[in-house]
């Protein structure tokens, strides 16, 4: 009887990891294609021209991809810090509130998540010319930040609906100050939502293409805007190289960092 | 989480500080440019940056479309911009553009070719506010192992045989001038009779269509994606070097000659050294630099006299007599209305 | 617990940069090109083009996201309960490939799709048929279920991963059996992050148009290609703002319902 429902566990067991294999397999399978590229001697991505690994070297020199680059990480950080900052807070303040506030505010947040982004991008556009504002790294900042806190505000409120008043309440009562109450209670029970509110901000950020062409001035690239005009000539593999580069870094990163041990777990062991 | 996001941080701050130093300020001012992506050798920016000690701020855009709406918004305040034909008309009609002092730019009249003033006269009837910088004709690629005979007409892209394995162009006016050309209309027709035998057309044609693509022709092309694909005359060279199985034709009903020129900007804040920049571009060694980096045909003679080897001088691709062929036009601005129709009917052929 | 002030920055940023840039596409959307005021951009949905547009957009995006959910569901569950450190590491690995640039992964989509594709190349190795996937629906649903499925796994982790055990032991102990726990505790607990889950998935779908174009062969036209060609080649921002107001109102009727889900009333317009 055990035995058998050992058995059956472990297949249950191995269909789960076989399950999560699976979708793994899907989502890096472009990954992966990518990389291979990225060696390939051919500058066409339809046609394999043998191993190299000339773009890489390529790539150092290539100032204007580096730059686009620096630009794109320092707006994604700075757009998702602050729009962290703003979107944890607005939740808290929204919570707050009376239902019908709440609903209009909300609705008001998911604006710019449903509106279709070229929509977004013009008239943003149109705003900071109207207002005299020159296009450049700061309209990139400021409209990056907006289209961002929608995704805090979807991560953070789940959570923060989830939070059991009574503790914070509790903690009042025993004398806390507010302030100290919510630091202890409230904040760590809502931590995850406010990371991966950040980090989908943060990826959000990265890969937006649409709003940060209509907001950049002269001179200012990312990234993606770089990609979308070699997009008339072809695709430079050096791109292929510098996303190979970015992934195995963070990869390797993210490895070392894991095998690290948790602080927490020791403190609380 | 926690780890990633330390990570995210770590790794900006990081790039940050890398990045930091540079952008040195030069004494001689700048002059801001907006371009085609990649349609410039990076060196050329510098060896002007270099002998001028003028700054270039340079900026880039992916079809005259997006490039539009920025320059007439004014948002960033560009000196140059080399849009092609038909949108130089627009901007010429629209008064985004300013005269050009050829006093001030002698290569442009000296070295670039006569014929392409007089091709330009379509969209600049007195040359007035454009030089022109790249051109090319539109035509027909196709993989000689996948045909059964040479293909000399637009027709072949409604014969049967060849269904799934057709690659149009995915814009508007590229698409109509393929079907009025092969009606036997001008491509600039604002004939409703006309357009609408243009539409009946792109609509009978699109089950045999595998895709309507813009620029990854060349790719799928090279990889055999497919037998036929309409593509401009640039990408032809580049595409045979990669397969030599295809074979670039001008169809003989006529075709389309486009050329992307420079023009001013009406407000353009550097004028003078935005004339310095035209000039040096002019010049025939640069000109055959940024030839040799975009592979679209320079209309600059000096620099067609100084390549070196003899099959691309001689190319018929890169360099057509276009007196050879019947039915040779270039893109005209015909108006908002127009442009509106013709998206209509457009729209009509895509979601059929 | 009166903290409502927090929320006052937020309101100014937006104010500032959401309504008033809202108002701009009411007004271009409500006005023609002279300036007066119209409803015809707004009726121009009715045209059978744009009908179909919208059909097609709201069939494929809603197919997606009923994909996205299936798929995510079972994959949140797993994840929490697994050992908890392992797992932020796992979720992480979901997250990243979103950091190679989305024109890149898609285009690299359209390497593994195509006739001489990798996947096709794989089947005639092994003596298969080849399959026509390139440029077909199929191709732009599994593009969208690719570029949108991590913004459904991670909503639905984070709520499962904070639903307490005790509540679960509980029903277990009272003679629950899985299906039943499953049911009446784990799912309706969960509502809120599969509600978020829906939005986050279902409006981007519903607006992309990039996706269309390169897996589809531009030969499907959803209605984000048709606001983004009026915006671009067609350079009618008038109609192109009037047709996304209409899409706007089809996105808050999706909230509308997706919070309709959220029982416990606290979804308000989530």
């Amino acid at each position: 009887m055990t035995q058998k429902k050992q058995a059956s566990e472990r297949f249950t067991g191995f269909l789960k990891k076989f399950y999560v294999f699976l979708i793994f397999v899907f989502l890096y399978a472009p990954i992966v294609t990518l990389m291979v590229l990225s060696f390939n001697a051919s500058k066409t991505r339809s046609k394999w021209g043998g191993f190299t690994l000339k773009w890489y070297f390529e790539l150092f020199e290539n100032e204007a991809i580096l730059k686009a680059f620096s630009n794109t990480m320092i707006i994604a950080f700075l757009s998702a810090l602050i729009a962290t900052i703003l979107g944890t807070a607005a939740c808290i303040g929204i919570r707050n509130m009376k239902k019908r506030h709440q609903g209009i505010i909300m609705g008001v947040t998911n604006i710019p998540m449903l509106n279709a982004e070229i929509v977004t991008g013009i008239s943003l556009m149109l705003l900071f010319i109207s207002l005299g504002i020159k296009t450049g790294f700061l309209t990139v900042l400021l409209s990056h930040i907006t289209f961002n806190i929608p995704y805090v505000i979807l991560n953070v409120m789940p959570k923060l609906k989830q939070v059991n008043n009574s503790t914070y309440e509790a903690a009042l009562d025993l004398g806390a100050s507010p302030v100290y109450a919510f630091f202890k209670v409230v904040f760590p029970d809502i931590l995850p939502g406010v990371f991966s509110g950040f980090l989908m901000a943060f990826t959000m950020s990265l890969d937006d293409f649409i709003i940060t062409h209509f907001t950049k001035g002269a001179g200012l690239d990312t990234l993606s805007t770089k990609i979308y005009t070699e997009v008339k000539k072809g695709i430079k593999p050096e791109m292929y190289a510098l996303s190979t580069l970015i992934f195995i870094t963070v990869l390797i990163l993210l490895i070392l960092v894991n095998k690290m041990p948790d602080p927490k777990a020791k403190e609380k062991a | 989480m926690k780890k990633l996001v330390a990570l995210a941080c770590i790794t900006a701050t990081s790039v940050a500080a890398l990045s930091g130093c540079g952008s040195s300020e030069s004494s001689n001012g700048e002059v801001i440019v907006y371009n085609w992506g990649e349609y410039i050798d990076p060196d050329v920016l510098e060896m002007f940056e270099e002998e001028t000690g003028i700054k270039v701020v340079y900026d880039e855009y992916e079809t005259n479309e997006t490039m539009y709406p920025k320059v007439e918004a004014g948002a960033a305040q560009y000196d140059l911009v080399c849009p092609s034909d038909y949108m130089i008309d627009k901007m010429i009609e629209k008064g985004l553009v300013q005269e050009l002092n050829f006093d001030n730019i002698p290569n442009a009249k000296q070295y670039i070719g006569e014929q392409y003033y007089e091709q330009s006269k379509e969209f600049d009837p007195e040359n007035k506010y454009s030089i022109p910088y790249c051109w090319g004709t539109v035509g027909i690629l196709y993989n000689q192992t996948m045909v059964s005979e040479p293909i000399t007409s637009w027709d072949v892209l409604w014969d049967a045989q060849y269904e799934n394995n057709i690659l149009m162009q995915d814009s508007v006016r590229d698409a109509f001038m393929v079907a009025l050309k092969r009606n036997g209309n001008s491509m600039n027709s604002t004939d409703d009779a006309e357009l609408n035998a243009a539409k009946d057309a792109l609509i009978e044609q699109k089950p045999l269509v595998q895709a309507y693509v813009v620029d990854q022709v060349r790719d799928k092309m090279i990889g055999n994606e497919a037998a036929i694909g309409v593509i401009y005359s640039g990408e032809a060279i580049y595409t045979q070097r990669e397969n030599s199985d295809l074979v670039y034709v001008i169809p003989e009903e006529g075709t389309n000659v486009w050329i992307d020129s420079w023009v001013m900007l009406k407000d353009a804040p550097n004028k003078e050294n935005a004339e310095k920049f035209l000039d040096f571009l002019c010049r025939p060694e640069i000109a055959l630099k940024n030839f040799e980096y975009i592979t679209y045909s320079t209309p600059n003679t000096g620099a067609q006299e100084l390549i070196e080897d003899e099959d691309i001088k001689n190319s018929p691709i890169a360099f057509p007599d276009l007196s050879q062929y019947n039915n040779i036009e270039t893109f005209q601005y015909l108006g908002e209305e127009f442009d509106e129709k013709l998206n209509e009917l457009w729209k009509q052929v895509k979601s059929n | 617990m009166n903290k409502k002030w927090l929320a006052t920055p937020y309101l100014f940023w937006a104010v500032a940069f959401i309504v008033i840039p809202l108002l701009m596409v009411v007004y271009y959307g409500m006005t023609d090109k002279t300036g007066a005021f119209t409803w015809e951009n707004v009726i121009a949905i009715t045209s059978p083009e744009h009908v179909k547009a919208l059909m097609l957009s709201l069939l494929l995006s809603l197919i997606s996201t009923i994909i996205c959910l299936l798929l995510a569901y079972p994959l949140a569950m797993i994840l929490v309960a697994k050992h908890a450190s392992k797992t932020s590491f796992i979720v992480m690995l979901f997250i990243l490939p979103m950091w190679m640039n989305f024109l890149l992964r898609t285009l690299a989509w359209q390497t593994l799709l195509e006739k001489n594709g990798v996947l096709n190349g794989i089947l005639s190795f092994l003596h298969l048929p080849a399959l026509n996937l390139i440029n077909t629906p199929g191709a732009i649903i599994l593009g969208m279920v690719y570029n949108f499925l991590p913004f459904m796994v991670l909503p639905i982790y984070n709520v499962l991963a904070k639903i307490d055990i005790n509540v679960i032991n509980a029903a277990r102990d009272l003679g629950a059996n899985g299906i039943q726990t499953f049911l009446k505790i784990t799912l309706p607990l969960s509502f809120p992050g599969i509600a978020s889950g829906i939005t986050m998935v279902f409006v981007p779908a519903l607006t992309t148009f990039v996706i269309s174009t390169l897996l589809g062969g531009s030969k499907i036209l959803l209605i984000g290609n048709v606001i983004e060609q009026e915006f671009t080649t067609a350079s009618n921002w008038h109609l192109g703002s009037g047709l996304s107001l209409v899409l706007m109102i089809f996105v808050l009727l999706s909230m509308v319902i997706s919070s309709f889900f959220d029982k416990d009333g606290e979804g308000a317009a989530l």
